[in-house]
C-alpha cells in the first residue's frame, strides 16, 4: 500500500508541490506496519471458574434477581407460617397422618413461579438484549457460558430454597409441637428441605433451557407455567370414563402433584403414582433432556 | 489480520452476504461501507463467529475467531450500543466481561477513564444516552487490549467531541499496530479516519482499495469554465478547442461548461491560444460521499421517493424536478466560521458540490477557495471520463452540510 494520503485528491495535474503545507499532521503508516500490537497486559487463559465469576457478578447485578428471590423467600415463609398460624389457633389438632412438615407446601408451590421467571431470565434477557453477542465475543466456548449459568443459577435457587424450607419446617414443627401426636422422623424432614429445594431448582434449570431455546423471556416464562399448571388443569375437565387412565396421569404426573409427594407421610401416599425420590428423578431427567437441547441449540445456532 | 473468503451467508431466499473475500490489515483503520441492509452487520457477526457463514470462512490471525486461543485478548469488538441489560451498572457489566475473559479487574476501571464514563459507572445503563451506551460498548471492547478491533457504527450517536474522539481513537490504535475494522455510513468520518475502504452493496464486494483510489476510481472530477456571458461565441470557441484537446465538454444549465479529460492548465492555455476570455475556471472533485453514492447507486435495497405532493405545487419553471436541493444555508467562502490555516487540510465537504450546491457562481467567481489549501496535487492524469450524471438529488450535497463545522474544527 501507499503512504497515506489526504482523502482528497485534486485529479487536475498540477506541478507537485513538495513541503506544501497542506500535507495532514498525522502520517499514519498503512498496511505496512512492521509490528502488530502486543498487549503489556499478561495473557491469561480463562476457565469455567472466570465464566462462574462473571455469571455471579451478572446474576447479583440486576433486580429482577433480588425480586425473584426475594418474594421466593416471602412466599414460602410467609405462607408456610400463616398456615401454621390458622392450624394452631384452629380448634382441632392435625390429625395423625400429616405432620407440620406438610405445611410448607403451598409456600413453595407458589415460589416455583418465582424460581421458573428467575431461570428463564438468566439466558433470555441476554437474548433480549443482545448482550448474549458481547458475552459470546469475550468467551467464544457456548458451552462454558450455558454451563456457567447453569451452575450459578442451580446453586443460587438451591440454597435460597433450602434457606426458606428449612425455616419454615423448623418454625411449623416448633409451633406445632403440641398439637400434633406424630414424630418427625429426619428422612422426612430431609426429603421436605433438600428433595424440595432440589426439587424446585432442577424445575428452575428446565426453565433456563427453555429460555435457552426460545430465546424470549414472556415466551418461555408462559411456556413454563402451562408446563407446570396446564395437566392438572385439563385432567380436572376430563369427565369421561374413558379418559381416566390419562388423567389420572396426568394428575399425578403434574408439577404441584409431584412436589406434593415430598411432604406426604407414608400413610396419604396414593397407591399409583410416583412415590418416594421419583419425583426428583422425573425432574431431573427432564432437566437433563431440556438442557441437552439448550446446548445443542447455543452451539449450533446463530447467536 | 481479518481474512475472510468466499463469505456467504442466507437467511431463507435472502442472501444477506454472497462471496465476499477481502483482508482487513493490521496497522490501518479500515471502513467497511455499505447501504442500510448491506450485509455489513451480518459480515462482522461472521466474523466474529456468531453467525455461522452457509459457506465460505473467515479467519483473524489465521484460526476461525472460536478457535482461537483467547480470543477476548486478541478481539473486542463493539456490534450494538445497545446489547447492554439496562439494569445493570456499566461498571459491572464490564467487570462480568472482564471476569468471563480472564482480564484482571483493575482493567474495568482503566477503559471506564478512557471513554470518560468513569462518573457514571456506577449508574444502570438504561438511562445512558445512545452516546454513552456507544462508549459503553467501546469500552467492552477495548477491555482486553486486543489486537484486532471492529466496530459497528461506533459514533451513531456522539455528540461533535465524541466523534473526534472516536476518530483519534481509531487512528490511534491502527498506529500502534493493530487491526482496526470500522463499519459506517458516514462518508465524512471515513474520509477522515480510514486509511483503506470495503464497499459492499446487497452483500457483495463493491470496492476494496485506499481511500484515494476509490475516489478517483468512482468520482466524476471536472472542471468548471465560464466564459463571459457578453460573448457566446467565444463559448463555443472554447469547446471546439477544448474537443480537439481530447476533452469533454458539457454545457451546464447557467452557461458554464463542464469540462473533464483536460488538465486545469491546459484549459488555461487552450483559451488563452484561442483568445477566449475566461471567468471562472475552478476545479471540481467528487467527495468520498459522492464516489460512495455514485458507486452504490444500483445496490441500494431502500430508496425513498419523492414526496410529490401532487396538485399542490405550481408548475417549475425553471425544470428541476421537486427533488431540487434548497440552496444551502452555509455560504463556503464568504462568511465560513472555520477558514482554512495555513498548513490546515481542506475540509472537503467545505467545498461547493457539484452542480447545484454551488451558490449562483458569480461572474468572476474565482476558483481561489475552492483549492486553497489544496494537498499537493500529485501528477496523475484525469480519471477516465465518467458520464456526466449527476449525482441523485439532495442526496450528495444535502448530508454532509451538517457536518461542515466540526469536520474544519479539527483538521488541524
Amino acid at each position: 500500500m501507499t503512504a497515506p494520503q489526504p482523502p482528497q485528491q485534486p485529479a487536475y495535474a498540477q506541478a507537485p508541490q513538495p513541503g506544501q503545507p497542506g500535507t495532514p499532521p498525522q502520517q499514519w503508516t498503512g498496511a505496512a506496519a512492521p509490528f502488530v500490537y502486543v498487549s503489556p497486559i499478561p495473557v491469561r487463559r480463562a476457565n469455567l471458574a472466570d465464566a462462574l465469576k462473571s455469571e455471579w457478578t451478572k446474576i447479583r447485578s440486576v433486580r429482577s434477581t433480588l425480586w425473584t428471590l426475594g418474594v421466593t423467600i416471602v412466599l414460602i415463609l410467609g405462607i408456610g407460617l400463616l398456615a401454621a398460624g390458622v392450624v394452631s389457633s384452629a380448634e382441632n389438632d392435625l390429625g395423625a397422618e400429616s405432620s407440620p412438615l406438610t405445611l410448607g407446601f403451598f409456600g413453595v408451590l407458589l415460589s416455583i413461579i418465582c424460581v421458573i421467571t428467575l431461570g428463564v431470565l438468566t439466558i433470555s434477557s441476554e437474548f433480549g438484549t443482545g448482550l448474549i453477542r458481547t458475552t459470546l465475543t469475550a468467551c467464544p466456548d457456548r458451552a462454558r457460558v450455558l454451563t456457567a449459568k447453569v451452575v450459578v443459577f442451580f446453586l443460587l435457587s438451591f440454597v435460597i430454597t433450602l434457606i426458606s424450607t428449612t425455616l419454615v419446617a423448623m418454625s411449623d414443627s416448633a409451633l406445632l409441637a403440641d398439637r400434633w401426636s406424630g414424630e418427625i422422623t429426619g428422612a422426612e424432614y430431609f426429603k421436605a428441605t433438600v428433595g424440595v429445594s432440589l426439587f424446585v431448582a432442577f424445575l428452575g434449570l428446565i426453565a433456563l433451557a427453555v429460555g435457552a431455546l426460545l430465546r424470549h423471556s414472556a415466551g418461555a416464562i408462559t411456556t413454563m407455567l402451562g408446563v407446570v399448571l396446564l395437566p392438572l388443569v385439563a385432567a380436572m375437565f376430563m369427565f369421561t370414563d374413558s379418559l381416566e387412565g390419562v388423567r389420572k396421569a396426568l394428575f399425578e404426573y403434574s408439577v404441584p402433584n409431584l412436589l406434593a409427594t415430598f411432604y406426604e407421610t407414608g400413610a396419604t401416599q396414593a397407591s399409583s403414582g410416583p412415590t418416594g425420590w421419583e419425583p426428583l428423578w422425573i425432574v431431573v431427567a427432564a432437566a437433563g433432556v431440556t438442557l441437552g437441547g439448550a446446548y445443542a441449540s447455543l452451539l449450533n445456532r446463530d447467536a | 489480520m481479518i481474512e475472510a473468503v468466499g463469505l456467504t451467508k442466507r437467511y431463507g431466499a435472502k442472501t444477506a452476504v454472497h462471496n465476499l473475500s477481502f483482508q482487513v490489515r493490521p496497522g490501518a483503520v479500515t471502513g467497511f461501507l455499505g447501504p442500510n441492509g448491506s450485509g455489513k452487520s451480518t459480515t462482522m457477526r461472521m466474523i466474529l463467529g456468531l453467525d455461522m457463514p452457509t459457506s465460505g470462512h473467515v479467519t483473524i490471525g489465521g484460526h476461525p475467531f472460536r478457535n482461537l486461543p483467547n480470543a477476548p485478548r486478541q478481539v473486542g469488538a463493539l456490534l450494538d450500543a445497545k446489547a447492554v441489560h439496562g439494569g445493570r451498572s456499566a461498571r459491572l457489566h464490564l467487570l462480568s466481561l472482564a471476569q468471563l475473559a480472564g482480564i484482571p479487574a483493575r482493567r474495568v476501571d482503566e477503559v471506564l477513564g478512557v471513554v470518560g464514563l468513569q462518573d457514571v459507572a456506577k449508574r444502570r445503563s438504561k438511562g445512558f444516552s445512545l452516546g454513552m451506551g456507544q462508549r459503553l460498548g467501546i469500552a467492552a471492547a477495548l477491555l482486553g487490549d486486543p489486537q484486532v478491533l471492529l466496530f459497528d457504527e461506533p459514533v451513531n450517536g456522539l455528540d461533535p467531541e465524541g466523534i473526534l474522539w472516536v476518530r483519534n481513537l481509531m487512528k490511534q490504535l491502527a498506529a500502534e499496530g493493530r487491526t482496526v475494522f470500522v463499519s459506517s455510513h458516514l462518508m465524512s468520518e471515513m474520509a477522515l479516519t480510514a486509511d483503506h475502504l470495503i464497499v459492499i452493496g446487497r452483500g457483495q464486494l463493491l470496492a476494496d482499495m485506499s481511500v484515494q483510489d476509490f475516489i478517483s476510481t468512482n468520482s466524476a472530477d471536472f472542471a468548471r469554465v465560464r466564459t463571459p456571458d457578453t460573448a457566446p461565441e467565444g463559448r463555443e470557441k472554447l469547446t471546439a478547442a477544448l474537443v480537439e484537446a481530447g476533452g469533454q465538454v458539457l454545457a451546464e444549465p447557467d452557461g458554464a461548461l463542464r469540462v473533464t479529460g483536460v488538465p486545469l492548465p491546459r484549459i488555461s492555455d487552450l483559451a488563452h491560444d484561442a483568445d477566449v476570455r475566461l471567468w471562472e475556471l475552478s476545479p471540481h472533485q467528487a467527495s468520498l460521499e459522492e464516489a460512495y453514492m455514485r458507486m452504490t447507486q444500483g445496490a441500494v435495497d431502500y430508496r425513498s421517493t419523492v414526496d410529490q405532493r401532487a396538485g399542490l405545487q405550481p408548475a417549475d419553471p425553471y425544470g428541476y424536478g421537486p427533488g431540487a436541493p434548497a440552496p444551502q444555508g452555509w455560504a463556503p467562502p464568504a462568511g465560513n466560521p472555520y477558514p482554512a490555516l495555513a498548513g490546515e487540510r481542506p475540509n472537503p465537504y467545505a467545498q461547493p458540490m457539484p452542480p447545484q450546491a454551488v451558490p449562483q457562481a458569480a461572474p468572476g467567481y474565482p476558483s481561489a477557495p475552492a483549492s486553497q489549501g489544496m494537498p499537493p496535487a500529485p501528477a496523475v492524469p484525469p480519471v477516465a471520463p465518467a458520464p456526466p450524471s449527476t449525482p441523485p438529488p439532495g442526496a450528495a450535497p444535502a448530508g454532509p452540510a451538517d457536518l461542515t463545522k466540526r469536520d474544519s474544527e479539527d483538521a488541524r
